[in-house]
């Protein structure tokens, strides 16, 4: 076969296999989402139970993706879960803001929700936010449940 | 009975010995192929022609396949996720199983019977007919006028027929949930773009492919240089070639997804 037919063929070929990749990244990826790495800032926060909290959980304020979970750790001194958040650069939250483990859905993903306070000093890189909320775990739910409800009958 | 015992072990050393050593032989092979490479890349239009010919003769293939496997994929999820009420969720599910392992499995499972099978017949034949020794005579080297290009190729066509195989994927499996079935479209894109994440499920796919366009074409090229130079020595080799090059892919992608998704 001629030369150049054999270049344009393959030439064909690879832009399709590009232009494949980038559709793949664009349309099925959340490339645009994705946050890159020096636009972000670390925050950490303690939790008595994380539930099923896993790193690259997402981070939600209102229902907006604003950070994801970036490490979780157990801290040996006072058993609790020290949970590492990378938040976008562009998202400030004052210092009082209340950090939630909460559930999407009845049994869906867990993720990290934040409120906002009314401090006027916001959270900086490697600061701790002090009001945590921890995970709801259904177990500890159900018990409580079935002991009130004893209780009650106990009264009767 | 010792001897029958002696005789025994020494067919099970034998074998052992034999394999070590073609190991051995394959692994020069591997790094001569990569050390010479500068010299095959001199003359790129020779990689150029293999691209055509391993890459683009395999399109049609990998494009009917992987409409066909998104289309499977989207009815088979469609009818599980239906009964836990959650059909949109389909989306996420034909993405992530064609970008993290079928597309780069399934794509390197067809090349390696599509164009590593063709690599080498084409080589053992070459071998048979002597033309790799007359390139020997004339001081050409027949690593770096033969093997190199076919081997860049090969590595160049994985991951882009792969990329392809994943992308008309789950352009199938639109097709069939929302286009025939009816699941909404806006949540079949929405939930597959908050699942699938580009560094953690695409990248991996593309490093997957990668790694199985070097096995496959390696395979394919070692086991074409190293076929007896007889007809029977051919297709015994070509038939090897598809065997192990199945069986490399499937044990690597379990390596790789241990060490990619697992998180240990």
């Amino acid at each position: 076969m001629q030369r150049t037919v054999l270049d344009l063929w393959v030439g064909v070929f690879v832009v399709a296999g590009i232009i494949a990749l980038l559709v793949l990244a664009l349309k099925v990826g959340n490339a645009s989402t994705t946050f890159n790495v020096g636009e972000t800032y670390r925050v950490y926060a303690e939790f008595d139970n994380i539930g099923g909290l896993k790193v690259r959980a997402p981070v939600k304020s209102a229902g907006v993706v604003v950070g994801r979970v970036d490490d979780v750790e157990f801290d040996t001194q006072r058993y609790v879960a020290r949970v590492a958040i990378k938040l976008d650069k562009r998202y400030l939250f004052p210092k009082d803001t209340s950090v939630s483990i909460l559930t999407s859905g009845l049994l869906g993903e867990q993720y990290i929700g934040l409120e906002a306070g009314g401090d006027s000093a916001m959270l900086k890189d490697g600061d701790a936010a002090r009001i945590t909320q921890s995970a709801l775990v259904l177990e500890k739910l159900i018990g409580q449940f079935l002991y009130n409800k004893a209780a009650e009958g106990g009264a009767k | 009975m010792p001897e029958r015992l002696a005789s025994g072990l020494r067919g099970i050393g034998h074998q052992v010995v034999n394999g070590v050593w073609r190991l051995g032989y394959a692994s020069r092979f591997f790094l001569l192929t990569l050390l010479r490479s500068p010299t095959s890349f001199r003359r790129f239009h020779l990689t150029v022609r293999e691209i055509y010919f391993t890459g683009v003769l395999s399109l049609i293939i990998i494009i009917v396949s992987g409409l066909f496997v998104g289309m499977v994929l989207g009815l088979q999820g469609y009818e599980t996720l239906q009964k836990y009420g959650s059909s949109e969720a389909v989306g996420t599910l034909v993405a992530l199983s064609l970008t993290r392992e079928l597309g780069p499995v399934v794509a390197a499972l067809l090349f390696a019977s599509r164009a590593g099978s063709a690599m080498t017949a084409e080589i053992g034949l070459m071998k048979a007919t002597e033309q790799i020794s007359a390139m020997e005579m004339m001081a050409v080297d027949p690593i770096a006028r033969v093997i190199g290009p076919r081997f860049w190729a090969g590595v160049i066509s994985m991951p882009l027929l792969a990329a392809m195989f994943s992308a008309v994927g789950v352009f199938g499996g639109y097709l069939i949930t929302v286009v025939v079935i009816g699941v909404d479209a806006g949540a079949f894109w929405s939930q597959m773009q908050s699942a699938v994440d580009v560094r953690h499920d695409i990248m991996n796919g593309v490093i997957k492919s990668v790694v199985f366009g070097v096995a496959v074409t390696a395979i394919a090229l070692f086991e074409g240089y190293d076929a007896p130079p007889t007809a029977e020595g051919v297709s015994g080799a070509t038939t090897r070639t598809v065997v192990t090059s199945s069986l490399a892919i499937l044990g690597l992608d379990f390596v790789l997804t241990a060490f990619m998704f697992t998180g240990i």
